[in-house]
């Protein structure tokens, strides 16, 4: 299997610069509603990416995320609405909250690989999802809590984009250099064999505990932004297709490849924005995406072109 | 009646339907490791043609049988032309039937609509049965009845045809019988085609007293989920105690800790998993 | 009935529409009036979904799909009975398709999320079918307006009387949907009843959409009350009175239910399971009511069935907005005189037969009948009139201010009076 490094530095680094350049402008060239989907989509990809960290470089894929996801968003909207507290000492709290999920589902989770870890997580999923529906006292139940809860300085929509931005650019930073720490190449080691990494004489519970904990934490960053966002939570956020569709953008835009997860949010976003303008059958074209993409385009968009550009590559060189 | 009994009775009817559509997906998930998250939807296909099928013909057994096939058939269509591009790659095979139920659910609410649709069941298994001062629905307990009817001919297949055989020896280790020189992928065909045929059946059974409605399917798959991680994969005595066990905490649940009550069946599931992913009967293969 | 048929016949105004929103808003005046209507065409009530938009449909068909001059055009989006999709899709119909005005949602929940919604944007949201008591009551939001709806506190209060004084009922056990509605009818339900002298002996709150009450009934059969007040929508209406009968408890124990319990949307597709069942609303389709009649020979004319509660409100919603609309010369641009007009209504073509206004809080004030399930020669099931209680308000014989005083109705606030 090809390292996850396909071009020279200063090439990605300038790649990175113009996307952000493009992203700036956004706000600018299709303001009003389009911003604020291009908001969505950057939220989506940080959690995207976050299950791509556990996917992608460590090979444990999860249906919990969403859960993890939503849990920050809860506690965020639950300490400013009925807790009265500060919508930033919300979004600490809430963050911790995901990241003690990640803690707690990690120690149950790193014993297991493949499907049973898959189902695992969906468990744990489940029973998170269960509890904001069923413990109607804390959580609103079907009702969900509800309220503004970010700060009136960065309500106003291009402001609030550039926070957006600005956070997920920063969270993507952070993630990439993990990704491709020793650590992270150590987790990469373990993708390709548990047991080849354990005779090498690595900690792997260790490695996959920490890498999962580390995810949570992104993920959880991602809830806290979408309640300030939406304003608005219930146990969709937390549901099991929440979990699914941020797998799927991971799918669409390529395992292993990190960035995949932007592409991936940016592409179902703006696919589901287009297809419900026309048709109520967005489900089935998501189902159909996530079929095709199964059987002839696993790799994603992003690992299909690094694998065009690494092939382009070697034929030069032979 | 006393409550306890009356509850227990609800545990084990709904216990009864679990073991249907679990069956099913024990026997896909044991032979051939392929956990086959669309087949919830095919339990609500195979509910809404036995709809059909009740409605247009008055016959309550046509509708089972004819939903049987018909699930079969999509069943077959589904492990020979979409399952076979991945084969080998068991996640990717489990995110594909995920892909599947999200489109047979679309495909479902486009044809029959939002509604809940109850299946017509006959006269005779309609309203409740008296004994004394004891009143239990007539249906719930022919449920019961046919379920276990299930389990000994499910049972039987196992133990003395030569496909049960087969399917038992592929459950402990598929590759071997390869080996041994016998077309293994008939045999996971035809488990495939028992299995979804099993979903089918369970949903034409459930829509007479839970209803058909769009969000069934992934009520009862992650129901079954939890009978089958918590029975053990490939078991059928495992699959027939996970469904007690399951249909009783959902009932008692419901009850004792209404708040908690996901919790009670998942957090087990869960457990299992991370300490004894073989579930109770489990063999390791 | 489906959104994109809308798209499709207003495609002359659509290309107008495009170039509207970059015009100064006042000579806006001659494009179509824009109106999001949201229903939910899937999940736990997409049967009463389905009628919303058959029954705000109808009247508009009725007269033109014209009002001042101006051609009305309605974009349904499916809510899915999801608090979460209601905001989604309300969202996207003021900013991405520039609708001037809400109108529909029926759960409570969706409803609250979408009001919270245009809180912040003043869009005029119309709620002829979400009776969420505060939006009424303690949480009144200006843009918001109740227009031919009801208070869900406001209904079973007469109920609860009838049941104490007619027919001698003292134990009672509540089964209902746990969500704000549920809370608000049981609430109203067991504060009148227990300020009686009567006693809740438990109360039940099953999730939204349960497939399966037998947990439920067993518990209800083994505590044995007088009376049974259910309260439930949809779906869980029609399982929840098949199961009751198949359980044996039909007959044994009494019930009452809430209007939705008994609406036509729910009754039309069972047998002799539902008969018998009493419940109170505002509206009743086996009513004498001259207005009445002919209102249901209509509906039953265009769509082959009786009209359910959800079919009602929204023809009486869309009578409601042409009002208003009339009132202000179609320009319904001016949000504050829009919002006046729509305020001053009063209907006197109401299907009900007698005219409907918004009490000084917004919300109207109705004759409510008893009402009870009985079986037509023709095999079909309606609502007949038993009894009829005049003048019932939101806030029934209370003072307004003093009874807002008192908490929402909540799970752990029911209003129940101890004896």
């Amino acid at each position: 299997m090809k390292p996850a490094r396909a071009m020279t530095s200063p090439a990605r680094t300038g790649i990175a610069l113009a996307c952000l350049a493009l992203l700036a402008a956004v706000p600018f060239v299709i303001p009003g509603y389009k911003t604020s989907l291009v908001v969505e989509m950057l939220i989506f990809a940080t959690l995207a990416m976050s299950i791509d960290l556990l996917a992608g470089f460590a090979g444990r894929v999860s249906l919990c995320h969403g859960a993890i996801f939503g849990i920050a968003t809860y506690v965020v909207l639950y300490h400013v609405t009925v807790a009265g507290g500060s919508p930033w000492i919300g979004v600490l709290l809430g963050v911790a909250a995901a990241t003690a999920a990640a803690v707690i589902f990690a120690l149950l989770a790193i014993r297991t690989s493949g499907v049973y870890f898959l189902l695992l997580t969906l468990a744990l999923g489940m029973i998170v999802w269960g509890m904001c529906f069923r413990w109607t006292s804390v959580t609103g139940g079907e009702n969900g809590l509800r309220g503004v809860v970010v700060p009136a300085w960065l309500a106003p929509p291009t402001v609030f984009y550039f926070f957006v931005l600005i956070v997920t650019s920063l969270m993507t930073f952070l993630m990439w250099r993990f990704a491709h720490s020793p650590f992270g190449l150590t987790l990469q080691g373990i993708r390709e064999s548990d047991s080849r990494m354990r005779a090498l004489g690595y900690n792997v519970p260790l490695h996959l505990f920490v890498a999962f904990t580390v995810s949570g934490f992104f993920a959880g960053l991602a809830g806290a932004l979408y309640a300030f966002f939406n304003s608005f939570v219930s146990p969709s956020t937390v549901a099991l297709a929440q979990s699914v569709e941020g797998l799927l953008m991971v799918i669409v835009g390529g395992v292993g490849t990190l960035f995949g997860g932007l592409v991936g949010a940016a592409v179902i976003i703006a696919l589901e924005n287009i297809v419900s303008f026309y048709t109520e059958r967005w489900p089935m074209v998501l189902g159909l995406m996530f079929i095709v993409t199964m059987i002839f385009a696993p790799e994603g968009l992003l690992g299909r072109g690094r694998a065009l550009l690494a092939q382009r590559r070697d034929r030069n060189a032979s | 009646m006393s409550m306890t009994v009356f509850q227990a009775l609800n545990g084990a009817t709904f216990a009864a339907l679990l073991f249907i559509v679990a069956s099913g997906f024990t026997l896909i998930f044991g032979l051939m490791r392929i956990v086959n998250l669309a087949h919830g939807a095919l339990y609500l296909m195979g509910g809404y043609i036995g709809l059909v099928i009740a409605s247009r013909s008055g016959s309550f057994m046509l509708a089972l049988a004819g939903a049987a096939i018909a699930i079969a058939a999509i069943g077959f269509l589904t492990y020979t032309v979409l399952l076979r591009f991945v084969s080998g790659n068991v996640l990717r095979q489990v995110l594909l039937t995920l892909g599947l139920a999200l489109v047979l659910d679309d495909l479902a609410l486009v044809i029959w609509g939002g509604d809940a649709f109850t299946v017509q069941v006959p006269e005779a298994l309609r309203g409740p049965f008296r004994l004394g001062v004891m009143a239990y629905p007539k249906y719930r307990l022919f449920l019961l009845l046919f379920s276990v009817c299930v389990f000994i001919g499910l049972w039987l297949l196992l133990r003395y045809t030569r496909l049960g055989a087969l399917i038992r020896a592929g459950v402990d280790d598929a590759e071997m019988v390869d080996a041994m020189g016998i077309d293994i992928r008939h045999v996971f065909i035809y488990t495939f085609m028992l299995g979804a045929a099993l979903a089918g059946i369970g949903g034409v059974m459930g829509g007479a007293f839970l209803t058909l409605y769009p969000t069934a399917d992934s009520d009862i798959l992650v129901y079954s989920l939890a009978v089958v991680i918590i029975g053990g994969r490939g078991s059928l005595p495992g699959t027939a105690i996970g469904s007690l066990l399951v249909g009783m905490l959902a009932t008692f649940g419901q009850v004792w800790f209404p708040e908690l009550a996901y919790f009670v069946i998942f957090g087990p599931m869960a457990l299992l998993l991370a300490f004894r992913p073989l579930g109770l009967f489990g063999r390791a293969a | 009935m489906d959104r994109r048929k809308f798209l499709t016949s207003a495609s002359a105004a659509v290309a107008a529409n495009a170039v509207a929103p970059l015009l100064p808003s006042a000579s806006a005046q001659s494009g179509p009036i824009r109106i999001g209507l949201l229903a939910p065409l899937t999940g736990v009530v997409a049967s009463g979904g389905k009628e919303m938009v058959e029954g705000f449909n109808l009247f508009w068909d009725q007269h033109g799909r014209k009002i001042a001059g101006r051609e009305i055009e309605i974009t349904v989006e499916d809510d899915a009975s999801n608090p979460d999709t209601a905001l989604q899709k309300a969202r996207r119909l003021v900013e991405q398709r520039n609708v001037q005005m809400l109108v529909g949602d029926l759960l409570a929940n969706t409803g609250l999320a979408v009001a919270e919604y245009v809180k912040s944007n003043g869009v005029p949201y119309f709620i002829p079918i979400i009776a969420a008591d505060d939006l009424t009551q303690r949480k009144r939001i200006p843009n918001v307006i109740r227009i031919a709806g009801y208070s869900a506190s406001q209904m079973p209060r007469p109920l609860a009387d009838y049941a104490y004084h007619k027919k001698n009922y003292r134990k009672l056990v509540t089964i209902s949907q746990d969500y704000t509605f549920g809370y608000e009818q049981c609430g109203g339900f067991c504060q009148t009843f227990t300020e009686l002298g009567g006693s809740v002996v438990q109360q039940f709150w099953q999730p939204l959409n349960t497939a399966d009450f037998s947990p439920y009934l067993a518990q209800i059969q083994s505590l044995n009350p007088d009376v049974v007040y259910a309260m439930e929508t949809g779906a869980d209406a029609n399982r929840f009175i098949q199961q009751y009968a198949n359980f044996g408890l039909k007959g044994k124990i009494p019930m009452l239910g809430a209007m939705n319990l008994t609406d036509q949307s729910v009754i039309r597709t069972l047998g002799p399971e539902c008969e018998g069942i009493i419940s109170s609303a505002q509206f009743c389709e086996g009513s004498d009511a001259p207005a009445t009649k002919k209102f249901v020979a209509e509906y039953e004319k265009a769509f082959n069935k009786l009209p359910s509660l959800y079919g009602f409100s929204m023809y009486s919603g869309a009578m409601w907005m042409a009002a208003g609309m009339t009132a202000v010369d179609g320009n319904v641009e001016d949000r504050p005189k829009f919002l006046d007009a729509i305020r001053k209504v009063v209907l006197n073509d109401s299907p009900l037969g007698r005219p409907v206004r918004l009490d000084m809080y917004g919300n109207p004030i109705y004759d409510v009948y008893i009402r009870q399930v009985k079986r037509r020669p023709d095999g079909k099931s309606w609502n007949v009139p038993l009894e009829t209680v005049p003048n019932v308000s939101q806030f029934w014989k209370y003072d307004p201010e003093t009874y807002m005083k008192q908490p929402s109705y909540s799970r752990t606030f029911q209003g129940i009076k101890k004896s």
